[in-house]
């Protein structure tokens, strides 16, 4: 299959997300044939972008370097997978997977979106035809993956070696999932405004989808933060970065918007914000590919890049904050659902804490990431904010959040009493303080270790004390079990993201906070002291791989003559590209880990070569990732239950019969 | 309570969220934020009495020294001036003689500057744009290095 077919089923593809944005925003109530045509419309075009994508990809598995995207990033050499992760491993390609993205999810609207009413759905997948057509747009003319090169290359310049991990492999279309799921989110928001109707049917509908982004955007910034612990050798896994920045505002409105969207489908209350919050998360996500693509703000992930085609996304997010927010101010005084009351102590005001919480939270993160940009477009200045700066803002207003997480749960809707709540848990409190404390005194962490690690515990054993309160536990373990399982896959799916959320939270601090590390130099037989264990370097070995060479050391490490760990760091080069990379040495112990990265060797005043090794010991680290792994599996828990009830049209039964068609309008 | 009492609750909760964000971010921004000098800036002066500070420009030719333990000292050049810097640690994959580099930390009593960081680059054509506004000032700027293999 050549590219140029892939070329021009990219432009029909443009043309037909034309005419489903046309035919879906103006003629949703045209009756039934025209709503059909719209779905048939976002089929045809998803195919074709599928068409589009394969050829690439079927070029970068040929190694085809006549395609210029193809010899500017892939080589003969390479292995097969990230011949095909090359595909969307450069800004062009990438593109075209997000415009795959798009497609793909008005077609999945169009396959699964029945229970949606008719003329919702032909406005939605309208509103997302706009997005294809958009993306597609910008695709074709700033960033062309299927131009040719002439003559042709005989080699390619290979992809970026550190792009060249199976982790990093699939960190960009999971990310893009998330992205460009929220455009779907961002899709029913506008369509809702369009029909006037945002309410309870509504935010049912656009539950399931703001999860899926959800899911697909933690799945993406676990991997690539995992990515970043083992791949680059600094022993960190979260710079905040303006990169890593990128993916986490986007984050932090889906997280706000799901739990927005769950009051407006329980209750009918908060649809105007889960409205405003799908409207920015999906401008957040165009910020973030505004921000890596455009190399606008120097990040210590930053890759090549070219400003002006950034510049054009900045004005692609432009458009879409207009329309969404231009609809939102005509149209939300518009709303047939009557506002539904709740008084200020209820599980509705716990769940607008959360988002005002979340949505603070999110704009210090993006002042921070953005104000470098203002204040160069200022005055000139050339800045930076780093960590410290984070670690101020985002860390206090997320712990006031947490320390409210395991009330809101127990929360009644409508109305609720909190004061036996806050006596119920104030054992747990006390616990809990005791556990900070302990990580004070005999630990000697930091104090904001010992908050953080309080404040995990409380999250954790909130959650399970909310379990055992909704199972009834005192009437006996029959009524338990059976009240457990009748509990729904949605709360199953908070109880256990909230979990997650606390694990993480264990993870993150007091591996932020207890973190050993050194920096050594060994030769050959060697040994140095790391915190009263003992690091010899026992060997270091040439050798190459399937593209590179490589230098792999072998360190052991030791204590009262007993044998920890012994890892194999490498020092990698890969000649095509010019470039080394490190893959770091781990040894897992618990949910702790040894950390030995290889540095550069050096012949000392002695003569001897020695290497430069940095050794950490990161303490619960895997927590960080298991915490990650916990919130990502709620949403997908919750979002089965969704599939079971998605055809339920109002019922509030958890039997309700499934595929029953909401009455057309 | 009344609906006019809650708007108040709730006005008044979102105030005061925000309020202290605002505080917050004011203060974190002006102790974290680090500001940008290139080896021959004027403001270098500044520089020296400054909390954080960015430097950057390309690696001077033969003045990487490596140490014991993974100290290294290099000096940072803008063609103009140069700056003497330490730092200690795994130096990033691309770090080299002659290549563009962006140091951050803070000038230690002897002038000497003490880097905590060094900027890593992903990706062997990248140059931090800081880096190439400071050659391009002092007439250095060549263009990004080309990939070695994009040649015909």
């Amino acid at each position: 299959m050549s590219v140029e077919l892939g070329h021009f089923a990219a432009i029909l593809a443009f043309a037909l997300a034309l005419a489903q944005a046309g035919l879906g925003i103006f003629a949703a109530r045209r009756g039934a044939g025209a709503q059909a045509g719209v779905s048939r419309l976002a089929e045809a075009a998803f195919l074709l972008v599928a068409v589009a994508f394969a050829s690439l990809a079927a070029a970068y598995i040929r190694s085809d370097f006549s395609v210029a995207n193809v010899a500017a990033n892939s080589h003969v050499a390479k292995p097969l997978l990230y011949k095909i992760a090359g595909t969307w491993g450069n800004h062009e390609g990438s593109m075209l997977l997000w415009c795959l993205i798009a497609a793909g999810f008005a077609a999945c609207a169009a396959w699964f979106g029945g229970s949606m009413s008719p003329s919702l759905r032909a406005r939605a997948i309208g509103v997302q035809g706009a997005v294809s057509a958009l993306s597609l747009g910008y695709m074709l003319f700033t960033s062309n993956p299927f131009a040719r090169l002439n003559p042709a290359p005989g080699s390619g310049a290979d992809l970026n070696p550190l792009l060249q991990d199976p982790a990093l492999a699939f960190h960009p279309p999971f990310l893009y999932l998330g992205y460009v799921g929220l455009s779907f989110a961002y899709s029913l928001a506008l369509a809702g405004m369009i029909e006037g109707r945002t309410d309870a049917a509504w935010a049912r509908q656009m539950r399931p989808w703001a999860l899926a982004a959800w899911i697909f955007l933690s799945i993406g910034i676990g991997l690539g933060a995992y990515w970043a612990y083992y791949e680059l050798g600094w022993g960190g896994w979260w710079f905040w970065d303006p990169v890593e920045n990128a993916s986490f505002m986007p984050w932090l409105a889906a997280l706000a918007l799901i739990h927005s969207a769950s009051a407006a489908e329980k209750r009918g209350a908060l649809a105007q914000s889960t409205v405003l919050l799908a409207i920015t998360g999906f401008c957040l996500s165009i910020l973030g590919t505004f921000l890596v693509r455009s190399g606008a703000i120097t990040s210590v992930h930053a890759f090549a890049l070219d400003p002006e085609r950034g510049l054009v996304l900045l004005g692609l997010m432009a458009v879409a904050a207009i329309a969404g927010f231009g609809l939102y101010a005509w149209r939300s005084g518009n709303n047939d659902a009557p506002p539904a009351p709740f008084a200020i102590v209820s599980r509705e005001s716990a769940l607008i804490v959360n988002n005002l919480f979340l949505g603070v939270a999110a704009a210090t993160v993006l002042f921070g990431t953005i104000y470098p940009l203002i204040l160069e477009a200022v005055n000139g200045g050339q800045i930076s904010v780093g960590p410290p700066y984070f670690n101020a803002t985002f860390a206090p207003l997320m712990s006031m959040a947490f320390l409210a997480l395991p009330v809101a749960p127990l929360l009644a809707w409508k109305r609720a009493a909190l004061a036996p709540i806050l006596q119920q848990l104030s054992v747990l409190a006390a616990l809990c303080l005791a556990i900070g404390a302990l990580t004070l005194a005999a630990f000697g962490a930091p104090i904001w270790t010992a908050i953080g690690a309080g404040l995990g515990a409380w999250l954790v054993l909130g959650t399970l004390y909310e379990l055992l309160q909704r199972g009834n536990w005192r009437a006996g373990p029959g009524v338990f079990w059976r009240r457990l399982r009748a509990r729904p896959a949605s709360a199953w799916g908070m109880t256990l993201a909230h979990i997650g959320a606390g694990v993480f939270l264990l993870g993150a601090t007091i591996e932020t906070g207890m973190r050993l590390e050194a920096t050594i130099s060994l030769g050959i037989g060697e040994s140095a002291a790391f915190y009263g264990r003992s690091v010899r370097l026992e060997a270091v070995e040439q050798g190459s791989g399937p593209n590179y060479a490589l230098e792999r050391g072998t360190v052991t490490i030791e204590k009262d003559q007993r044998v920890l760990a012994q890892l194999k760091p490498e020092r990698r080069f890969y000649p095509v590209a010019g470039m080394p990379t490190s893959e770091v040495g781990i040894g897992n112990r618990g949910f702790s880990d040894l950390y030995v990265a290889l540095g550069e060797p050096n012949a000392g005043a002695d003569g001897v070569r020695r290497w430069t090794l940095r050794v950490y010991w990161n303490p619960l680290i895997d927590l960080v990732f298991w915490g990650v792994g916990l919130m990502a599996l709620g949403g997908l828990v919750s979002l089965t239950e969704r599939r079971l009830r998605i055809g339920a049209p109002a019922g509030r039964r958890k039997s309700a019969p499934a595929s029953a068609p909401v009455a057309a309008e | 309570m009344r609906a006019r009492t809650k708007r108040l609750w709730a006005l008044g909760a979102g105030v005061l969220v925000l309020g202290g964000a605002a505080v917050l971010t004011a203060t974190a921004v002006q102790d974290s934020a680090a500001y940008f000098y290139a080896p021959s800036s004027p403001e270098l002066d500044i520089a020296k009495t400054a909390k954080r500070a960015r430097l950057g420009g390309l690696v001077a030719e033969g003045s990487i020294q490596r140490g014991e333990d993974g100290r290294i000292s290099f000096a940072v050049t803008d063609g103009a001036a140069s700056v003497p810097v330490r730092y200690q640690g795994v130096t990033p994959d691309l770090f080299g003689e002659g290549e563009g580099a962006l140091v951050e930390g803070r000038f230690g009593a002897d002038g000497v500057f003490e880097a905590d960081r060094i900027i890593a680059k992903h990706d062997e054509t990248y140059v931090p744009k800081e880096v190439q506004k400071a050659l391009e000032e002092a007439g250095q700027w060549r263009g990004p290095p080309a990939r070695e293999s994009s040649a015909p």
